[in-house]
């Protein structure tokens, strides 16, 4: 399959980039690292009129820290949530997620900003954003604003960006050192999309969970924040009670969709086997 | 082995060395030149707008606008091509009774499958022609899908096609008498249905034609990524009205065809038939989403079998019905009943029981057509007859290793036949099985499942014995009426330069079949390889034979070049011998000079023999004769199939609160009979296991009850990965075939025949604990977790 032909403009800043779109209305489309976007395009599942290149923007790359935020600019690689010293200290739930996107080839250009725009509910880096409380900063004609995770996703592949719009940069709050963190998932075959993956961050000042947030990717129209079993983990020490009561909480937080090929019960079942060996690990390791 | 040294046993022999391949530098490289890299001259390509619907009138086309649009040069319909082109039927002589609905390269009134060819578009980019695609508007009159094979069977269902009066396409019954009661009698009776997915090749190279019409020669070229050259050349020639001498097909580097190149394809027919219209080259090829819905499928059976064994654990009997479902029509020239002949035919085909029933039926649907691909029929014969095996050890209480033991057809049993007819020459099971032990260390694996089960590990241990036909003589195809050639040609030349040339027609996807038939060549001469250039793949410049299909390169192919080489050394050193006034039979060639046989005194040299023959004749006594090219030809006598045998082990560990299996090791015993590069029998063998694997965990078509595929994509249809496939041990015994004088038989389905029926095994064991068990491949998660009843 070749793309339906299209016109491409390549701008140098976010203005730029805007004003692009702007120009060309709802027939453009922005692209970054093209993982999803270029399939897409080969496919004729979209066909833009205009394909606004941001990769050349150099004010949404690079990775900062302020000592409260870490701010991770939209171009950030896949590759660099893993190999980032400062991902890797102030947000290492990334550096754990990074290994399970898909191949080496897709990391290396695919980006953190592509990814959560995107928002595929089968997609490890949106859900993270869920588990880390992060905020998204968005650029728009009337100037920037912070959107929090939860807000952001809001149904499938589709999120608080406007239409002309453009994601600049995730900013997350720091860990501490209270903070715990572990990620994992269950896929066919290594870089697959997940039958179901986990993300959970606990923060355990003490021996008790005085914070859970736990999301999941690969079941529902979004990403998910598992409320119910955050709630049966806060105030409680992490043991075996307490994780088999987060387990048994899943029903209420998800209802995966059913299909043949992997019915809701399964999803809900290897939900509960997953956060179970996840909290399993986390409890041996505390 | 401890007979004396043969003619393939000479010091610094290549037959049975693992040497390289001389192209595998070149298409690492990216050197490599495939059909998708060949531009021609005013090349126009093509692209297909495709049938949405699973079956389906074509009520009318309306392609106004797309003949208008940027580019386009053509927009041909089944009509068109209909004029050029006449029909073909997918049946064979010796299938008695088999019926198929006419095809022609595209559909003039119904469609017969989602994703079938309908319209075809030529443009001078591909881009071009798919945006006219788009521009095509086909009014189609949905039929009713016939997609279950239970329904598609029932009297008055619907048909899967108008051209056929029911929705069998074959049947056959295999009967030695007696079943019944021997079943009735017997100790223990096994029964289980089986069910094996659809899967596919998936080729690193998808299928691509660029066919090239000269009107002005009244010649065709077709650059074809195809396994059989000669094949097309005949089927473009008989079907498109072109005397056979003016049509040329070139096979160039492929990759990659396990069997799915070498059938009749609708665009590939389509394609011929667009040049000739446009008198211009035209090229297609399938995208991945196209090979999805055209590529042949395979496999697609459910059967249903049973297994009488007595007393003391000798297996007396077996049962089988086999279903399976091949698409709406069979395909063209090779048929689709072969798989499901070849289930019947070998199920059970390792064991010395002699009573037998089977039943086969062939059954018409609306989905893409099925046919051979890799180890045709093999997989599902071995997994069926292997399990029930398993079953039966464990019904009586034996380890299946030592039922296995009991049963095989023992070594010093040959010839014998088995109770569907095949004779077997001399294979090896009993012998494989020991070595397949000691090599796995089954015992201490079956100490350590023990205890790790203590601990709630739960690992599986699968064994899985099979047979391979090979080497197949014209009692596979040309019996029954198909141009198929069961023979293969060779011509060899010396250079001037006392080089050699061989043009042969085998075939290379990437096995390394060039690599084989060069060492065979410079073995027999007595020359360096690297001074051999093997030359395939193209019908004008090499002789006529059957090429590459049912493991037959290495032991028909190979016999051919063989005798050629011989033949040529014959001529050459009785040309040294008149240079030289000594005797043939004194001298021998050696490293490429002629030496004396028996203190190796070196004589002259190979160049020296081909300068003066090319260039000083003058200086040649009268009656010399320098015939420094032969041509030679060789077709299998003796045996229909060189049959060859082998056994698997496979060793899982199940997590049983996910459904996830992981494979931990895998070994194959395999007997190919002479090894002539053991480098490339081990890849052919690593590279069978993992398709076999890939059936056994991953691959299927998935169908919904409309007949639409629903992952037919890469990221959906999961092919068997690196990260995902277990170290793979291989080892050997050798029992060489007598019907030649190399002794080779194939090896290329080894892999894919049983890795399957020993994973199937291997997880089953790994279930045992919990009472559970699974008889359907591929084994999802879902389908371990439903089995073990925890959804």
């Amino acid at each position: 399959m070749k793309a339906r032909a299209f016109s491409y403009v390549r701008p140098a800043t976010v203005a730029e980039a805007l004003l692009a779109f702007a120009e060309a209305g709802e027939g453009a489309s922005y692209i970054a690292g093209g993982q999803s976007l270029v399939p897409a395009l080969a496919l004729r599942l979209q066909a833009p009129e205009r394909l606004i290149d941001i990769a050349h923007v150099a004010e949404l790359r690079g990775v900062s820290c302020d000592g409260e935020w870490l701010r991770i600019g939209a171009l950030t690689r896949h590759a660099d949530a893993h190999d980032d010293p400062l991902i890797a200290r102030y947000a290492p739930l990334l550096a754990l997620a990074a290994p399970h996107v898909a191949h080496p080839a897709i990391r290396n250009r695919g980006t953190l900003g592509g990814s959560v725009a995107l928002a595929d509910p089968a997609s490890e880096f949106p859900a993270m954003m869920l588990a880390l409380d992060a905020e998204m900063e968005i650029a728009g004609s009337a100037g920037t604003r912070r959107v929090p995770a939860t807000a952001f996703f809001q149904d499938l592949y589709q999120t608080a960006i406007e239409p002309g719009e453009l994601l600049v940069a995730l900013h997350v709050p720091v860990a501490r050192a209270e903070h715990r963190c572990a990620f994992d998932e269950f896929a066919r075959r290594r870089g697959d999309y997940a039958l179901v993956g986990c993300g959970v961050m606990l923060a355990m000042p003490g021996d008790v969970v005085a914070e859970a947030r736990i999301a999941f990717l690969s079941v529902g129209s979004t990403p998910m924040r598992a409320r119910a079993a955050e709630a049966a983990l806060a105030g409680q020490a992490l043991d075996a009670e307490a994780i088999r009561r987060a387990q048994a909480a899943l029903a209420d937080d998800l209802d995966p969709p059913d299909d043949e090929q992997v019915p809701a019960a399964m999803r809900l079942h290897l939900a509960r086997v997953l956060l179970g060996r996840l909290l399993g690990r986390m409890e041996m390791a505390s | 082995m401890n007979a004396p040294l043969g003619a393939l046993d000479r010091p610094n022999s290549y037959i049975g060395r693992s040497v390289s391949r001389p192209n595998a530098k070149r298409l690492l490289a990216g050197k490599g030149r495939y059909v998708t890299d060949l531009v021609l001259p005013r090349m126009l390509h093509a692209a297909f707008l495709r049938s949405p619907y699973a079956h389906a009138r074509i009520v009318s086309i309306d392609a106004g606008e797309a003949r208008a649009m940027p580019g386009v040069r053509l927009v041909a319909t089944g009509a068109d091509l209909a004029k050029l082109c006449t029909p073909w039927v997918g049946t064979l002589d010796h299938f008695k009774g088999m019926k198929s609905a006419q095809q022609l390269p595209l559909p003039v009134e119904e469609v017969l499958w989602s994703g079938q060819a309908v319209v075809a578009i030529v443009a001078e980019t591909r881009a071009q022609a798919e945006d006219a695609a788009e521009a095509i508007v086909v009014e189609f009159e949905e039929l009713p899908a016939v997609v279950d094979i239970d329904a598609a069977r029932e009297a008055g269902a619907d048909r899967a096609a108008s051209g056929i009066a029911d929705n069998l396409c074959f049947a056959s019954r295999l009967d030695t008498g007696g079943i019944d009661e021997i079943f009735a009698g017997a100790a223990h009776v096994v029964e289980e249905e089986f069910h094996f997915g659809r899967h596919t090749a998936v080729t690193l190279e998808p299928r691509a034609i660029l066919a090239d019409w000269d009107a002005s020669e009244g010649k065709l070229t077709v650059h074809h990524a195809t396994q059989t050259p000669y094949q097309f050349q005949d089927l473009y020639s008989r079907h498109y009205g072109i005397p056979e001498a003016n049509v040329r097909v070139v096979a160039p580097d492929i990759g990659g065809s396990f069997g799915m190149k070498l059938h009749v394809y609708h665009e590939d027919m389509a394609v011929v038939g667009l040049s000739m219209l446009c008198g211009r080259p035209v090229k297609f090829v399938a995208d991945r989403l196209e090979a999805f819905v055209s590529d042949i499928h395979a496999r697609d059976h459910r059967v249903r079998a049973r297994m009488a064994m007595d007393t003391e654990g000798m297996i007396l009997a077996m049962d089988v019905d086999d279903v399976t479902a091949i698409g709406a029509f069979s395909t063209y020239p090779r048929t689709s009943a072969v798989e499901g002949n070849q289930v019947i035919r070998l199920m059970g085909a390792p064991y010395s029981f002699r009573n037998y029933r089977a039943e086969l039926s062939v059954v018409f649907q609306n989905k893409v057509q099925t046919s051979q691909y890799r180890a045709v029929g093999h997989p599902i014969a071995c997994a069926v007859a292997e399990r029930l095996v398993d079953m039966a050890a464990a019904r009586a209480g034996l380890d299946p290793v030592s039922l296995r033991e009991k049963n095989l057809i023992a070594d010093d049993a040959y010839p014998c036949e088995s109770p569907t007819g095949y004779k077997f020459e001399a294979l090896s099971h009993r012998k494989s099985l020991a070595r397949l032990k000691a090599l796995m260390g089954y015992d201490a694996l079956r100490a350590e499942q023990a205890a790790l089960r203590e601990r709630g590990i739960h690992r599986g241990i699968g064994i899985a014995s099979f047979v391979e036909i090979s080497n197949p003589s014209p009692a596979f195809y040309g019996i029954g009426g198909a141009r198929i050639s069961a023979q293969d040609g060779a011509v060899l030349a010396v250079t001037p330069s006392g080089d050699v040339r061989c043009q042969i027609s085998v075939t290379e996807q990437g096995q390394g079949t060039e690599t084989i038939i060069g060492q065979i060549v410079a073995d027999q001469l007595g020359i360096a390889r690297e001074r051999v250039r093997v030359i395939t793949g193209d019908t004008e410049n090499t002789p006529h034979g059957g090429a590459t299909w049912a493991c037959r390169g290495a032991g028909i192919g190979g016999e051919t070049a063989l005798q050629a080489a011989r033949k040529l050394r014959e001529n050459v050193l009785g040309l040294a011998a008149a240079i030289l006034q000594a005797r043939p039979g004194d001298l021998d060639m050696r490293d490429g000079v002629v030496v004396d046989v028996l203190n190796g005194a070196e004589r002259v040299s190979l160049a020296e023999i081909a300068r003066i023959a090319y260039f000083r004749s003058d200086t040649l006594p009268k009656d010399a004769s320098a015939q420094l090219t032969v041509a030679h030809h060789y077709a299998p006598q003796g045996y229909p199939f060189a049959f060859t045998n082998g056994v698997q082990g496979c060793h899982v560990e199940l997590d049983a609160e996910t459904g996830f299996v992981k494979i931990l090791k895998h070994w194959v015993v395999e007997d190919c009979g002479r090894i002539i590069n053991p480098l490339l029998v081990d890849e052919q063998v690593r590279g069978g296991v993992v398709q076999g694997l890939g059936a056994a965990f991953f691959e299927e078509c998935r169908y919904d009850e409309n007949g639409q595929l629903t992952n037919g994509s890469l990221a959906d249809y999961l092919v068997p990965m690196a990260c995902e496939m277990p170290d793979i041990v291989i080892a050997h015994i050798e029992t060489p075939t007598a019907d030649t004088a190399l002794g080779a038989k194939g090896c290329g389905e080894a892999g894919t025949a049983a890795a399957s029926a020993a994973a199937l095994n291997a997880v089953n064991d790994a279930m045992s604990p919990f009472g559970a068990s699974i008889a359907q491949i591929p084994m999802t998660p879902t389908r371990l977790l439903k089995a073990l009843g925890t959804i």
